[in-house]
């Protein structure tokens, strides 16, 4: 009895330490932002049903999308190849092909309509600076703006994958991989995949040439990225384990209510899409989380056994002396 | 030269080589320990395995860490947590055995101060054990340094300043340290060589001195009774196990040292696999940058009571009182004068000593922690000054104690 005393004592101590050094100081370290689920609450809803024939029109016609962007699913590529485009606008324009499914319909609309506001950039883009984003504003085709705008969204929607063909790593490039480098290679199901530059993967060079080549092309890149953001976005390899995935997901949603004044844009990914790209960032900063969980479930019965034993062994010897 | 004769077993042949018996008899089956003690005896055992643990992992990862500023990081992050075999599982086992083992040092500490275990001949017990801390402490600090992620680049140029002496501008001594003006590959490379050499070869050589301070005066009991250990353990030889006051080291004592251990790891390895986030500061997870300064910058938990003794007062102050905190922990068996080696609960106003230190190092851990704004900043400015006097007052209140 007295030793369960004494461990209640030491249990006790141990654990007002732990609180007070771990939530307790981690709550007034970092502020606490609860998810708004990707909502969006702020952009306005879409109310007009999208046709998806006459949004295809409006997308591939002259002066508008496809002037910046590629489409690979509908066989276009972009006018200029990453480096141009970013030489030109400061970032590479997305290729449109999975914009439907990645990106919340509310947010693609509002993007259409007024691109720094739906990206939450005004403070950096507005009449006092002068400066004007990249993207110009849909003013209308001619007919009616919000019809219009809702039929583009459609017809994006429309060549998208489906959600459920979505891989985590698509969701990633396309909602992140412009910007965010993850210069870890990964291994998903038994399968090597190469490292992310803002450019794209990796290739395998033969020629120290082609190597040299491809790594000027990224640096060049990275010079316009800089140049337009400020500063060179982080390697996402370790954010996983750096930031958490609350964190993240917290933040991709409403950048600026954690780091005010960022050039960081909000993504506008839907939830699914959110998750995805954390699965991502687990792939490829915590790939060994399911074997943890395994492993770790093997031992704990292993040594609860072997503290068994420990404990009879115990009683067996101590019978003699007592 | 000794006279030796042909040997008639295996256990014989050795026996004449290298005493097995006389070992045996002398480091176990008539190595004696007390009987009226409580699982707290136990934490010995579990340093040692915890320790063993610590260096079996730290070879693994010896295997394939590189102390070089730019491959540091992956050489962790990467290689040994992805692409090794089962690395993930050295690097987080020897991550959090390095936050527990001090918990248990923690806890052997102030079992050795509630019993009077550092009195009547222990001296060197307690003084060896406070060079173990202090070398751990150094340990540990070196090994933070090897990923080479943003806290191990922050907490090595903010503890290196230190070295500056405040108003002393020993600025020299801080690049000598260093190798460099800030922490680059020079300072690695150091650190790493304390890491995996110099400061293992000095635990393991105190961790011996440690083990042979206990063997004159024998090992404290409950109730800090003096026990005639040579006739304890005739009583028990000769077959009065019962009444004896005394048992064997082995297989007695162990046996419930395994026991407390199997439960022990248990706990261990719960937070292994389940809950290794306090032992693996996230902001380490970002590579070090000389250019980006964290927000908060802080020790591991087991260096936050004397962190906070530091920072509330001004630099020389603070420096002083911090130097005072390190050394202070050294000189307990002569600053308590109490003739008593007894439990503190019988030991008047030493009981009230003892639990106003350890809750006031709970505060300062806490206080050390959180941001230094009010009400914290004061709460742990008074909290070092209460360190400080509980100090001060120690010889006061032992010296009038009473004699039990």
């Amino acid at each position: 009895m007295k030793e369960l005393f004494i461990l209640a004592i030491v249990t006790t101590f141990t654990l007002v330490t732990y609180y007070l050094v771990e939530p307790f100081a981690h709550s007034h370290m970092h502020k606490h932002h609860e998810s708004e689920h990707f909502a969006y609450k702020d952009l306005p809803a879409l109310t007009k049903k999208g046709d998806v024939a006459r949004g295809k029109d409006l997308v591939m016609g002259a002066g508008a999308c496809t002037g910046c962007h590629g489409i690979k699913v509908a066989g276009l590529s972009a006018p200029m190849d990453a480096v141009s485009s970013a030489a030109a606008y400061g970032v590479n324009p997305p290729d449109l092909s999975n914009v439907g499914v990645v990106f919340d319909p509310k947010f693609l609309a509002s993007v259409i309509n007024n691109p720094a506001h739906a990206l939450m950039l005004e403070h950096k883009y507005n009449a006092k600076s002068g400066k004007t984003f990249p993207m110009p504003q849909f003013y209308g085709a001619g007919g009616d703006k919000s019809q219009e705008v809702a039929d583009m969204v459609a017809y994006l929607q429309s060549i998208a994958v489906p959600e459920e063909k979505l891989t985590p790593n698509m969701a990633f490039e396309t909602a992140c991989g412009r910007c965010h480098a993850i210069h870890y290679e990964y291994n998903l199901n038994g399968k090597m995949h190469p490292a992310w530059t803002q450019i794209g993967e990796t290739p395998k060079f033969k020629h120290t040439q082609d190597k040299l080549a491809f790594e000027m092309n990224v640096a060049n890149y990275n010079d316009s990225l800089i140049k337009y953001l400020g500063k060179l976005p982080p390697d996402l390899s370790m954010y996983i384990r750096s930031r958490g995935e609350h964190f993240i997901s917290t933040f991709v949603e409403n950048p600026q209510q954690y780091l005010k004044g960022t050039a960081m844009p909000r993504v506008g990914v839907t939830a699914e899409a959110a998750e995805k790209v954390i699965t991502h960032l687990q792939d490829v900063g915590d790939s060994k989380r399911h074997k943890r969980e395994s492993v770790g479930k093997n031992v704990m019965i292993y040594i609860i056994i072997f503290a068994i034993f420990a404990i009879l062994w115990k009683k067996q010897v101590w019978k003699e002396l007592h | 030269m000794a006279h030796f004769t042909k040997a008639t077993s295996m256990h014989d042949w050795l026996n004449q080589r290298l005493g097995v018996d006389t070992l045996n008899r002398v480091l176990a089956t008539e190595y004696w320990i007390p009987k009226n003690i409580n699982f707290l005896w136990a934490m010995g055992m579990i340093l040692a395995i915890t320790f063993g643990i610590l260096l079996v992992s730290g070879i693994f990862l010896l295997m394939y860490y590189q102390p070089n500023v730019n491959l540091a990081f992956d050489s962790v992050n990467y290689t040994i947590m992805q692409e090794v075999g089962y690395g993930w599982l050295w690097r987080h086992v020897h991550g959090v055995a390095a936050s527990v083992v001090f918990l248990i040092i923690y806890i052997h500490m102030f079992t050795g101060i509630y019993y009077g275990s550092y009195k009547k001949g222990r001296e060197m017990i307690w003084i060896s054990g406070m060079l173990l801390f202090v070398a751990f402490s150094a340990e540990a600090f070196s090994g933070y340094m090897l990923p080479w992620g943003q806290m191990s680049y922050w907490a090595g140029m903010v503890i290196t300043n230190l070295f500056s002496g405040g108003s002393l501008h020993a600025d020299g001594l801080v690049e000598w340290i260093r190798g460099d003006y800030v922490p680059a590959q020079a300072y690695l490379n150091r650190f790493f060589m304390l890491h995996v050499l110099l400061i293992p070869v000095a635990i393991m050589g105190l961790i011996g001195l440690h083990f042979g301070a206990l063997r004159i005066p024998h090992v404290n009991n409950q109730d800090g009774e003096e026990i005639d250990f040579d006739v304890e353990s005739k009583k028990y030889l000769a077959g009065d196990t019962k009444n004896s006051k005394v048992i064997r080291f082995m297989n007695d004592f162990l046996a419930k040292d395994m026991m407390v251990v199997g439960i022990y790891l248990v706990f261990f390895f719960y937070l292994v696999f389940f809950h290794y986030d306090f032992a693996m500061d996230p902001v380490n997870f970002d590579p070090a940058d000389g250019l980006k300064t964290p927000t908060h910058i802080y020790p591991e938990w087991y260096f936050l009571w004397s962190y906070e003794i530091l920072r509330p007062f001004s630099t020389n102050v603070g420096l002083i009182a911090f130097a005072f905190a390190q050394v202070i922990f050294v000189m307990l068996p002569f600053l308590d004068r109490s003739p008593n080696t007894v439990p503190a609960s019988r030991r008047g106003l030493f009981k009230y000593w003892f639990w106003a230190m350890l809750i006031d190092m709970i505060v300062l851990t806490a206080m050390g922690k959180v941001p230094p704004i009010e009400p914290f900043g004061t709460i742990g400015f008074y909290a070092a000054l209460t360190f400080i006097g509980l100090w001060i007052a120690l010889p006061f209140i032992t010296k009038f104690e009473k004699k039990v």
